[in-house]
């Protein structure tokens, strides 16, 4: 027998989360399963939801970024997913993903994208933050203190400082670099500070045994010089970020807030942690830790006498495979969205010859010369960087002749092609709105 | 044959053509210039120079550590397998002792995005560091061949049952244990059962149904025999429902405290009775099941990953956990509608083991426990137990421990339920530990669900008279 579903979603980013949380929205009575294979790459991510920071095809590294994303959502090339699945879309996706982050995430007042201030010192723009970064905002022009930790070289505050101040930034920005107090390794993991202050373990300092987030309060204040509002490396809990922002704030007499850092990720982190409660709370299943290795089409027998000649049945997906350490097991559902990530996620694959997407095989356009995968300019206009699955307006994937791979499979996030996230900075808004409308019309499919 | 053609491995020249792009001759014949050479020779021994290529440094498996989490002493995973790896091609470099402050809680694999083998690297350097680095007269040697040989000593315990229950739980045994061994006083020993499954087994007179269709060989592993029999008693009435028959074919320690102890010979031996009775049995017509999800992790996973013997691959993919074998093979959905269990089953606080996660099975038994009527299961969350079998039982880890536990204990604790549910014997001692809760087993659950409430199906038969439900098969 298999395990069966009325919809089910291979992939657990944002991109897969979101689309099993709108399915289970569009149809509530229908059983939705999530299967994941490694851990999603959230926990690489800044935990940052931008929309749209720059124009792409703009690879001039002076360009401003895009005050008001909606507008500029409009003059996007056709084959972008964002025109695929319309600017109505986008904003129905944002308002869902606001009302399942609730109040940990800040941003939604505005159409307008904030400017959060980065662990290089770089601003980002994005359409929502964490609630623990609001405080920090480059837009705001409070003068500001960054506290960057001996053990923690990701971050270098003066650097990050001085690099702030070059940008333009409307405040003064100074920069300090301490010991961070019951840390004892040079290599401790951005959990082990995390629990530290989460629990308010007991730590030695010179003046006896405090609670750590007294005693790194202690460490910190002499520093401070007038400064309204400090800024941390993004460690400050991971179970109880706003009680350690809070008593960090209350010792200090300033605001307190998080910068962003590079992988491994708190805010990453918790955002995954809070869309992996929202699914348990939706009742939608979860399957991690295996991969879906393969799939069957419905047998096709004698439907073929309906269909005119020359136009070939759409085939549908009947079932697809996972492998638990050798062992096949079928997975059947009515409805599939594919949201396995791009090239950094292994959704999609390329060797010497070709790129693929190694799971349906869905077409994925490229040139045959390898060498017109990429341009010498490492920050240049980078073909492999658009490289995905083309789909229509229903986010089904198309093959070479435009027509939809399969009836029944929908595709969402990284693994579509046609937009290149990392220069254009839009990576969580299309993992959240094409992964709200795959999931929406995945449930609605299948009633 | 699948519809799905699979696409050929990376790096890997094949004939197939382009599928994309315009067509035209194959671009790639002016490179052959490029094409990737070996550098390396071919690897005679355990070589773990592809696991640590393949690892790109994200530290993924850092933040998945439930031991970096809390031990300030500990560098985490990536460090144990591909740094170490690294730092151990310059010469006069040893294991880091700090190897063996892992847990074995296998995380770590699940975590990486890159497939990096972690447990295994680990497992390795583990076993080196203990064949080359620990003096085999230390305390720490002794105390850790005895945990990890556990099941060497439980037979002498289960002769005199009573006698060694006694005997285990007298204050200056645990004194004596710590202070000679290295044995934490704060636990309390399992208690071993007055008749072990085995025993049970040989004077039920065996399998009641048989089936040539439908067999499989139970790997019962030591716990659920000399501990908590009632656990196999449970598979075996809840597969015999099935109308399977049930074969308990000779073996050994899974192996599981071994590798947790770097003991990878003693592991070695283990393994091999292992994969030759259970392949066996396989070539009867077989498929293995555990109900223990250590002990079916480490067929399906370990063994594959450190030992060659024939069969250890078959063994490994017809290697099953008890409850993920009923769901694909049977309709135990269907089964268990409109099934109902009595008041000790009403509300429990669930724990997936991290062996169960790592396999893909931590939302395995919520889904089946929806099924029946009156039955209020919980789910306290994605935290390690921090038992992790043997190494909660040692005095330098038993801290570490329960502070890894403390949020499992927190949730239990919050949940409305006083009964506790998991499929691990040693996470169930920490969740009892920790919470003073009883601990059942969820073969347990479906054996009271499938077994009806007793009154209906009469009493049981035979030999059978110790189990508190009657087989379906006895009833039908």
């Amino acid at each position: 027998m298999a395990i069966t579903d009325d919809v089910l979603v291979i992939g657990g980013g944002l991109a897969g989360v979101t689309a099993a949380l709108a399915a289970s929205d569009a149809a509530e009575d229908a059983r939705i399963r999530l299967v994941t294979y490694r851990q999603s790459t959230l926990r690489h991510a800044s935990g940052l939801i931008d929309v749209l920071g720059y124009a792409p095809g703009n690879t001039d590294d002076q360009q401003q970024p895009i005050a008001d994303p909606f507008t500029a959502l409009e003059s996007l090339p056709e084959s972008h997913p964002y025109q695929r699945v319309g600017v109505d879309a986008v904003r129905e996706a944002l308002a869902f993903f606001d009302e399942v982050a609730g109040d940990a995430y800040a941003g939604a007042h505005t159409d307008r994208n904030a400017l959060v201030p980065t662990h290089g010192g770089t601003v980002k723009p994005t359409a929502r933050y964490p609630v623990s970064t609001a405080e920090g905002v480059a837009s705001d022009d409070r003068d500001t203190l960054l506290v960057g930790f001996e053990t923690l070289p990701d971050f270098d505050a003066p650097l990050a400082a001085a690099h702030l101040e070059a940008a333009g930034a409307p405040f003064d920005a100074r920069g300090v670099t301490l010991s961070f107090p019951g840390i004892g390794r040079d290599d401790a993991k951005v959990t082990r500070y995390a629990h530290l202050l989460d629990h308010d373990e007991r730590v030695e300092t010179l003046t006896g045994e405090t609670g750590a987030r007294e005693a790194l309060a202690a460490t910190v204040n002499p520093h401070l010089d007038g400064e309204s509002r400090v800024g941390f490396p993004a460690i400050l809990g991971d179970d109880h970020p706003a009680a350690v922002r809070e008593a960090l704030s209350d010792t200090l007499g300033a605001d307190v807030f998080e910068v962003p850092m590079g992988p491994p990720s708190l805010p990453g982190l918790r955002l995954e942690e809070l869309l992996y409660d929202a699914l348990e709370s939706a009742g939608v299943r979860v399957t991690s830790g295996v991969p879906v290795v393969d799939y069957e089409t419905v047998a096709v027998d004698s439907m073929g006498a309906n269909s005119t000649a020359g136009e070939s049945e759409t085939a549908a997906i009947d079932h697809v495979v996972v492998d638990r350490n050798g062992a096949q097991i079928p997975h059947e559902a009515d409805q599939y969205v594919l949201a396995t990530g791009g090239l950094v996620g292994k959704g999609i694959e390329s060797n010497r010859k070709r790129v693929t997407e190694p799971l349906f095989d869905c077409y994925v356009p490229h040139a045959t010369d390898r060498y017109d995968w990429f341009v010498d300019d490492v920050f240049g206009e980078q073909p492999y960087a658009r490289f995905g699955v083309v789909p229509d307006e229903d986010l089904r994937p198309l093959n070479s002749d435009d027509d939809p791979e399969f009836s029944n499979l929908r595709a969402a996030g990284a693994v579509l092609g046609g937009y290149d996230y990392a220069a254009e900075k839009s990576g969580a808004g299309v993992s959240l709105a094409t992964g709200y409308v795959a999931g929406t019309r995945a449930g609605e499919g299948c009633q | 044959m699948s519809d799905a053609q699979r696409p050929i491995d990376d790096g890997v020249p094949s004939e197939q053509p382009s599928t994309g792009g315009a067509g035209g001759g194959d671009g790639d014949d002016d490179n052959d210039e490029f094409e990737p050479v070996q550098v390396f020779p071919e690897a005679e021994e355990m070589d773990l120079r592809p696991g640590a290529d393949s690892c790109y440094k994200c530290s993924t498996c850092d933040t998945n550590c439930p031991v970096a989490e809390v031990d300030d002493e500990f560098p985490g995973p990536k460090f144990q397998g591909p740094e170490q790896w690294r730092l151990k091609r310059q010469d006069d470099h040893d294991i880091d002792e700090s190897v063996m402050k892992c847990s074995n809680c296998m995380r770590c694999d699940s975590a990486c995005p890159s497939s990096v083998p972690l447990s295994q690297m680990h497992n390795t350097a583990r076993a080196e560091y203990v064949e080359e680095n620990m003096s085999k007269l230390s305390r720490e040697y002794l105390r850790n061949r005895m945990l990890a040989n556990y099941r060497r000593l439980a037979p002498l315990a289960s002769m005199f049952p009573r006698t060694a229950n006694v005997v285990m739980g007298l204050s200056v045994t645990k004194w004596l244990g710590e202070k000679t061994l290295g044995i934490t006083s704060e636990r309390e020993f399992p208690e071993f059962a007055t008749e072990t499954f085995r025993e049970w087994w040989t004077d039920r007179g065996g399998a009641k149904v048989e089936n040539e269709d439908k067999r499989i060989a139970y790997f019962h592993g030591c716990y659920s025999n000399y501990n908590t029999p009632e656990v196999a008693k449970a598979l075996v009435h809840v597969y015999e429902h099935f109308g399977y028959e049930v074969m308990v074919p000779e073996q050994s320690c899974s192996g599981t405290p071994m590798f947790a102890n770097g003991m990878l010979e003693d592991a070695r031996r283990a393994a091999e009775t292992n994969v030759r009775e259970l392949a066996a049995a396989i070539e009867d017509g077989a498929d293995v099941i555990a109900s223990c999800s250590s002990c079916s992790m480490s067929i399906r996973q370990e063994y594959p990953e450190l030992f060659d013997f024939e069969d250890t691959e078959t063994v490994a993919a017809n290697t099953w956990d008890a409850v993920e074998y009923l769901r694909v093979h049977e309709d135990l959905t269907g089964a268990l509608e409109n099934t109902a269990v009595g008041d000790e089953f009403d509300d429990m606080a669930y724990h997936a083991p991290c062996h169960s996660r790592n396999q893909g099975l931590d939302g395995q038994t919520i889904e089946v426990m929806d099924a029946i009527d009156g039955i209020d299961a919980h789910d306290v969350g994605d935290s390690c137990s921090g038992i992790s079998g043997t190494y909660g039982w040692k005095e330098e880890n038993y801290e570490t421990s329960m502070k890894i536990g403390e949020e499992m204990f927190e949730h239990m604790d919050e949940a409305e339920a006083e009964t506790g549910l998991t499929e691990c014997p040693t996470c169930s001692m920490q969740m009892e530990h920790g919470t003073g809760y009883e601990i059942k087993h969820t073969l347990e659950v479906l054996e009271a669900a499938l077994g009806g409430d007793g009154a209906e199906n009469g009493a049981g038969s035979g030999s059978d008279t110790d189990a508190g439900t009657t087989t379906a098969t006895e009833s039908i």
